[in-house]
């Protein structure tokens, strides 16, 4: 017979269960008996973290970087509802996260008690799924089916409310392999007949074009190696939203970079123009797809999903395949390589052919500078000079986030910490922390923005308990940048409170937290600075004073189609976008 | 794109655990994503297994319904989900309760009224009737139209309840 335990015993029990090796959280009233039990054992370490909502952008951080579930515990009330922003972002990302949250007495829940929030409630929407435990016999279940239901199908923050009275109370554990869920089983391989139509499609194309998202990440790194080997035999290119950079090498020469609303001219017009598109895991988000009635006019559509509901939602597509990537990709290259033909050898020269002077285009050029610090050129020499080493890189969300995504180059899956869906300014520096968390040796760098990054600056504080190394790259133009290029782009350039005023001294904040402030202020001393920041044993933050009135292009103005993009070079911003365009976000 | 397919309207079963907050859910799936909702309803429908049946009446294109059923799929305590408009051969029926309050030829008309429509008398006093009232929809809203100039004071409806014909189960 298996003893009983309290119910903070049975959390930590099966939180050791499931594999679990850090926990990201803050205490408070509502979870100390929890906290006690953390306390008495030593196989789940604990980070404590200075806000809530920075614990669930480390469990982000170290879910993407890992594939592993990201874990949160947080009290009730403020601590939950803290937490909402890090939960809303998992869900729109596709992050695997099981959130522990702290519930005043099971007696005292609808009585305003002190620090009651309705946890279920407020979360409710910003989940996968939801659960108040009511008996402490419940509570191994769930925690087990929690883990079960954020790391399968497509991945997603999940929350538990615990409340107090259940974590004193004794009850019976059970071990995970006895949970099996009644009605939750997603769909892992794909249907055959679809998978058939789908590479008939494939080997009659002739301007097909690989569409990649976060789907090929989330389903691990068998999905990243089976697309290089499939995107090699066919010879196709291949571009990637921001979520799914790194599963296909960008030093490779079918790589086209990035594709939406920032994404490349050759990627973006190639999307417009393309006859079959293949999308393996990522949804047709309004970045990607612009004005949808001109979105690849003539296109038939493949789309590989693991979410049945993600097919057909935004754009209707020739061919839906539910599954999981690496299990479709398996089945489609068998049946791929199992047909004699060969791709048309003279259209897809063609189609390279034009594929190639879209690249001449060379829409990432900028005008260098010798007296101010380009942020692309910045971003460039990070890139150089960390090239080659162990590096992962988080952001935080603005232009910078965008040139990071153009000017970094990513060879390899979870790499890349970016929040794409929500855009939660304030990621990057807890992101990071997770991120290093996970992978104490590598180097972690956040690239920063000056406004965003005081959004969860005290982090700073977190990685100088623990020793986290993490280097925070501001891109400092003293703008939130994205809304003052916006402004500039539709608002006839009525800078209505996007300039950065009243600034810290970052290399003094650095300091005052017991970390190492680094600044470079012109071209010339820039990589004598970074090759400083990566040198140094401890958290830095880096002051890269940059140009700033510096736009972020090629752009595709809202409610414009993929051939309509805005260069560099083009003259200045003054497009016409119309009042459906303006509407757009 | 969506404005020019026709907007239909659906009947659409859906089997769940019975556990807390799952209506919720279900709810705010449609206000979250702006979804119509004509008629729900819920009640338990297997009590071994703790599974409601919740009904719903919603109005929408063909892409928008699709998208409903699937994420109406992917909530974890649904266990089914069935278009009965389109999967099945169904029958609908929905319950009122219709406040009629009269005097004279009205009261008299009223009651001719009722019997026409088969709907019973459950409460009556000198110058009123409750009506109770089994049907489809179109029925139940004709007979309320029948009793708004004979003095309709209120009326109170179940919401659709659907079933698909034959003798398969859900
Ligand atoms: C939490 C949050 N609030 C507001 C926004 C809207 N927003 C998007 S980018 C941006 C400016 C970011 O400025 P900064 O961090 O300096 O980056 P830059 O664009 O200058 O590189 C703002 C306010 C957001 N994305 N997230
Ligand atoms: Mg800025």
């Amino acid at each position: 017979m298996s003893e009983k335990l309290t119910g903070a015993q049975i959390v930590l029990k099966a939180l050791k269960d499931q594999g679990v090796g850090h926990i990201f959280g803050y205490p408070g009233g509502a979870v100390l008996p929890i906290y006690d039990e953390i306390f008495q054992q030593e196989d789940v370490e604990h980070i404590l973290v200075r806000h809530e909502q920075g614990a669930t952008h480390a469990a982000e951080g170290y879910a993407r970087s890992t594939g592993k579930c990201g874990v949160v515990l947080v009290t009730s009330g403020p601590g939950a509802t803290n937490a909402v922003t890090g939960l809303t972002d998992a869900l729109m990302d596709s992050i695997p996260m099981v959130c522990i949250t702290g519930q005043v007495a099971t007696h005292l829940i609808g009585n305003d008690a002190f620090q009651e929030a309705d946890t279920v409630g407020i979360t409710r929407p910003c989940t996968k799924h939801n659960y108040l435990v009511k008996s402490v016999d419940d509570l191994a279940r769930i925690i087990h089916e929690a883990f079960h239901v954020a790391t399968s199908g497509r991945p997603g923050p999940v929350v538990i409310d615990i409340p107090k009275d259940i974590q004193f109370a004794l009850g019976k554990y059970v071990k995970p392999e006895t949970v099996r869920h009644k009605t939750y089983q997603p769909q892992i391989k794909g249907d055959m007949e679809a998978i058939k139509q789908a590479v008939d499609l494939i080997a009659g194309a002739k301007k097909p074009l690989f569409y990649t998202g976060g789907g090929v990440i989330n389903s691990g790194p068998k999905a990243s190696q089976l697309l290089r080997e499939f995107v090699k035999l066919t010879g196709f290119p291949i571009t990637s939203t921001l979520m799914g950079l790194g599963s296909y090498p960008s030093a490779d020469a079918q790589w086209l970079g990035m594709l939406g609303m920032h994404g490349t001219y050759e990627a973006n017009l190639a999307m417009h123009d393309c006859d079959v598109m293949i999308n393996i895991g990522a949804r047709f988000d309004d970045r990607i797809t612009g004005l949808l009635e001109k979105f690849a006019p003539n296109s038939k559509k493949i789309h590989i999903d693991i979410d049945p509901s993600s097919i057909n939602k935004n754009v209707m597509v020739d061919v839906g395949i539910v599954g999981d990537v690496a299990h479709v990709l398996e089945d489609m290259l068998r049946v791929y390589k199992s047909r004699s033909s060969e791709p048309d050898k003279a259209a897809m020269k063609k189609w390279w052919a034009e594929i190639e002077g879209w690249r001449a285009r060379k829409c990432l050029a900028y005008t260098p500078d010798k007296k101010s610090i380009k942020p692309q050129y910045a971003v460039e020499r990070l890139y150089e000079l960390t090239k080659g080493k162990d590096t992962y890189i988080t952001t935080e969300v603005g232009q910078h986030q965008m040139w990071a995504a153009q000017y970094y180059r990513f060879e390899d899956p979870n790499r890349w910490m970016t929040s794409g869906g929500l855009g939660t300014m304030g990621y990057g520096i807890p992101a990071a922390v997770g991120v290093q968390v996970a992978h104490p040796k590598s180097l972690v760098i956040d690239i920063a923005g000056e406004a965003s990054v005081q959004m969860t600056m005290q982090e700073l504080s977190t990685a100088v308990q623990y020793r986290l190394p993490i280097k925070i790259f501001i891109l400092n133009n003293e703008y939130m940048g994205m809304v003052r290029q916006w402004q500039e782009l539709l608002h006839g350039g009525r800078y209505s409170s996007s300039y950065s005023e009243a600034l810290p001294d970052f290399v003094k904040l650095a300091e005052a937290y017991g970390a190492t402030g680094i600044r470079a202020e012109s071209p010339d001393e820039l990589d004598d600075a970074i090759k400083k920041m990566i040198a140094t044993d401890g958290p830095v933050i880096f002051d890269c004073i940059v140009t700033k009135d510096e736009n972020c292009f090629p752009m595709i103005p809202s409610g414009a189609a993929h051939n309509e993009m805005l260069l560099a070079d083009d003259q200045g911003l003054d497009v016409e976008v119309s009042d459906a365009g303006k509407a757009m976000v | 794109m969506s404005e020019e397919q026709p907007i239909n309207t659906h009947t659409i079963a859906v089997l769940v655990d019975n556990e807390a907050g799952v209506l919720a859910r279900v709810i705010g799936l449609f206000s979250g994503r702006g979804y119509n909702i004509d008629s729900l309803t819920v009640a338990e429908v297997n009590e071994d297994e703790h599974m409601s049946r919740i009904t719903i009446v919603t109005t929408a294109t063909p892409q928008v319904i699709n998208q409903i059923k699937a994420q109406l799929q992917r909530l974890v305590p649904v266990h089914r989900v069935v278009d009965l408009t389109v999967e099945t051969d169904s029958v609908e029926r929905e319950l009122a309760l219709v406040k009629v309050a009269g005097k004279g030829n009205d009261r008299v008309e009223a009651l001719r009224m009722s019997e026409a429509f088969r709907a019973r008398v459950i409460d009556a006093t000198p110058e009123s009737f409750v009506f109770e009232i089994t049907g489809n929809t179109a029925k139940i809203d004709a007979f309320i139209g029948l009793m708004v100039p004979l003095g309709l004071q209120e009326v109170s409806r179940t919401g659709v309840a659907a079933i698909a014909r034959g003798p398969e189960r859900m």
